[in-house]
């Protein structure tokens, strides 16, 4: 299959090439291929040329972050209709947090993701572990019989580690094991029944308050342990303005420390909680535009590592709920490139940059998705085209939920291809239902 | 006038409005049958999800006063949580015939959700911490009246006095209040003070005390010192209740003011029916006149309120 007419954009540069990918690889790159006299073997290939003129080609997206609520939720979300999400989002790997019910805390649950995963076959899906039994804060999961079936990532998510000492005994335990503790930064002492960001907005609204003391005080504490242990410490969705300068800091200090943040911590304030929709309702919170502003900086400036979706469906029976009531969270797959496009004034490599390889350093993945477009390497790419514009409408997504907080927003940056393994699984900003068993399982590609 | 949901969204055309239309009501139930047509053929729904013997009996008192028909849901907060949604409740309801749905809900912003369900007219009869217009309208007829004012309360010194951060009262009163040209000030340990508050603060009622033309007290609740909001209910009486001793030292012209239901010996320790400044039952009187304003505004457009009393 030939790629044609694009501009590649990796770590590598830009330039004007065509790419040529047999076998799940990219075979060639170049600008003299004829189309009509390829002599490619790959009878799965229904599409034997992408248009990508206009287009970027670059490696496909990984997302830190992603809720798929399977097991557990499936009316939210499944592996697969989240699956579709993210590579019309042009992400080619997605990590799937643990909050599942029953939690990924594990192996046999972690297989069952990973397996629903390749079962979909549109992208990898990478299981996220939990850091403690249940995410109850209180006993460690098997970081070593997680890490063997395959699990990098360890978050309580949805949860922080409120217990000091345990955190400790994680970051201590870890040692040794291939993998990064992901901290869901959150005193919840201090955001009981919080619904919004504390500040004007919800002392008006007469809703209780989310104070961007209670990330804060979390990032700094697991930060110092993490100087202390000399773990690897990856922390998710930071929101305010104190956890930026905390962690920047805390990287001139030569802490292991990364860092995410989500397009809505870039994009939206507490504002929009005004008419109570509780599509708005998010943790954390969003907070204000000082805040975005700080996001924005620390996203240029690297102290934040990766835009990472924290993808959240929820029911619109469960957003429809007063809503001190209603569950936090926001769809955001779809929507993360349109947003960091429009939002963020950073050249276009720094921006796939943090959506591609930065996220896949820390995911572990690095071997197979955010590599260059090069010869040799596996085909994971991406073909979008920058300039182009968009609105959100709730009906035209592929999660099965609707909640997203882009509802009549113009977006730029629309994904044309996904290309999964050398398999086209977006053509034309439309996911290829053939793709279904025709992926190699990941698992026989680790052995 | 579509909805009243807040106070903002009337702005002060809309509270002087309604306060000019409450004249009108309170001539209405001043006479031998205190009932007009005026609302004839209209439904009034008053949906509470939280109990409220005395918001619920005003509304409906208005309501027939203004002879609309009148429907009553009184559901707990946890018997929709087991069963039917909020919205299918609104819809279902809805689809009976309302023109109007009085709502009551513990959570903040409920009024604005039910508005997306629904095309009848909406009234705020108390939301979570948020809101409850239609007490603040009747609390600036009460001071209006009762001071012998017409149009606004240009330069009238307010205190509020307790729980704001949980009141809806208190952040309506200050819409209200500020919205008419009063300039009011908040009284409260911080706290028991919203992260911003909407007006300036002490937390020192002596300060305060000799240089007000408004007390108002709020409702000290029981559950706030398991939450370790003040120490004690002791204390707090101590530090801010309306003690003999503070009544001496309000100007002889003030008001003293209470949303109800009182409670004796926390924030107000001395009998209300011996201050003279005390206007509280007059405010219970004013709230069915101003909530026959507020649903005549709503639903009463192209009719009048006949000016005598129909047989």
């Amino acid at each position: 299959m030939l790629i044609r007419g694009g501009r590649v954009l990796d770590q590598a540069g830009e330039r004007r090439l065509d790419v040529l990918l047999d076998g799940g690889r990219i075979a060639a790159v170049g600008t003299d291929f004829d189309a009509d006299d390829l002599d490619v073997e790959d009878p799965d290939a229904d599409v034997k040329v992408l248009d990508a003129g206009g287009c970027v080609v670059s490696p496909g997206f990984v997302d830190l972050h992603a809720h798929l609520r399977e097991p557990g939720r499936e009316d939210a979300e499944t592996i697969e209709t989240g699956c579709r999400a993210a590579v019309l989002g042009g992400y080619t790997a997605v990590v799937a947090m643990p909050n599942t019910e029953p939690a990924q805390d594990e192996r046999g649950v972690v297989e069952f993701v990973r397996r629903q995963g390749e079962r979909a076959g549109l992208c990898e899906v990478l299981p996220a572990g939990c850091i403690t039994i249940g995410r109850a804060g209180e006993t460690l999961a098997p970081f070593f019989e997680l890490v063997a079936a395959g699990v990098r990532i360890f978050t309580d998510d949805g949860n922080g580690v409120q217990d000091p000492l345990l955190m400790r005994r994680a970051m201590e335990y870890s040692l040794g094991l291939d993998m990064v503790l992901a901290q869901h930064c959150e005193v919840a002492r201090l955001t009981h029944g919080a619904v919004m960001h504390e500040g004007r907005c919800c002392s008006e609204l007469g809703l209780p308050g989310w104070p961007a003391l209670a990330e804060e005080l979390m990032v700094h504490r697991d930060l110092e342990l993490a100087r202390l242990t000399g773990a690897s410490l990856h922390l998710l969705h930071l929101s305010t303005v104190g956890s930026v300068d905390l962690v920047r800091r805390a990287k001139s200090d030569g802490v292991a420390v990364t860092a995410e943040a989500a397009p809505h911590h870039f994009c939206l304030t507490d504002e929009q909680l005004r008419g109570y929709d509780a599509v708005f309702k998010v943790n954390p919170p969003l907070r204000t535009g000082d805040d975005v502003a700080a996001i924005k900086t620390g996203l240029a400036d690297g102290t934040i590592d990766a835009i990472a979706t924290d993808h959240a469906p929820h029911t619109s029976a469960d957003k429809e709920r007063p809503i001190d009531e209603a569950p936090p969270g926001m769809l955001g797959l779809e929507t993360a490139l349109g947003v960091a496009l429009a939002e963020l004034e950073l050249p276009l490599v720094d921006i796939i940059g943090l959506l591609s390889w930065k996220p896949a350093a820390i995911a572990g993945v690095a071997d197979r998705h955010g590599t260059n477009v090069e010869p040799g390497n596996p085909a994971n790419l991406v073909v979008f085209d920058p300039a182009a514009t968009w609105s959100v409408r709730p009906g035209m997504l592929a999660s099965r939920s609707r909640n997203t907080p882009y509802v009549g927003r113009q977006l730029r940056g629309k994904v044309r291809h996904t290309i999964f393994q050398g398999v086209p699984v977006v053509v034309d900003s439309t996911v290829l239902s053939g793709a279904n068993g025709r992926i190699r399982s990941f698992a026989e590609d680790r052995t | 006038m579509k909805h009243l949901r807040s106070i903002e969204e009337i702005g002060t055309d809309g509270v002087l409005r309604l306060l000019d239309l409450t004249d009108t009501m309170v001539e209405v139930n001043r006479r031998p049958n205190p009932r007009v047509p005026a609302l004839r053929g209209k439904t009034v729904c008053n949906l509470f999800f939280e109990d409220s013997t005395r918001t619920r009996l005003s509304f409906e008192t208005a309501a027939k006063r203004l002879s609309a028909d009148v429907m009553t849901f009184t559901v707990g907060t946890s018997s929709v949580n087991k069963g039917e949604s909020l919205r299918d409740t609104i819809e279902t309801v809805a689809a009976m015939g309302v023109d109007a749905f009085v709502v009551r809900h513990g959570s903040s912003g409920v009024p604005w959700q039910v508005s997306r369900w629904t095309t009848a007219s909406i009234v705020n009869g108390g939301d979570g911490w948020h809101g409850h217009p239609t007490q603040a309208l009747l609390d600036a007829y009460t001071v209006r009246t009762a001071l012998g004012r017409t149009g606004g309360l240009d330069g009238l010194r307010v205190a509020i006095v307790g729980d704001i951060r949980h009141s809806r009262v208190a952040r309506s009163n200050v819409e209200v209040f500020t919205a008419l040209g009063a300039d009011v000030t908040l009284v409260a340990p911080a706290t028991l003070l919203p992260p911003a508050p909407p007006a300036p603060t002490t937390a020192d009622l002596d300060e305060v005390i000799e240089k007000v033309d408004v007390l108002y007290l709020l409702r000290m609740q029981q559950e706030r010192m398991q939450e370790a909001l003040v120490p004690s209910l002791r204390e707090y009486s101590a530090r801010f209740g309306l003690t003999a001793q503070r009544a001496h030292r309000l100007p002889e012209h003030a008001l003293v003011m209470h949303p109800g239901p009182m409670n004796r010996g926390v924030e107000i320790l001395v009998d209300p029916a011996e201050l003279p400044g005390a206007v509280i039952t007059q405010q219970v009187t004013n709230g069915v006149a101003v909530r026959m304003a507020v649903l005549f505004e709503l639903l009463g457009a192209g009719r009048d309120v006949p000016t005598e009393s129909t047989p």
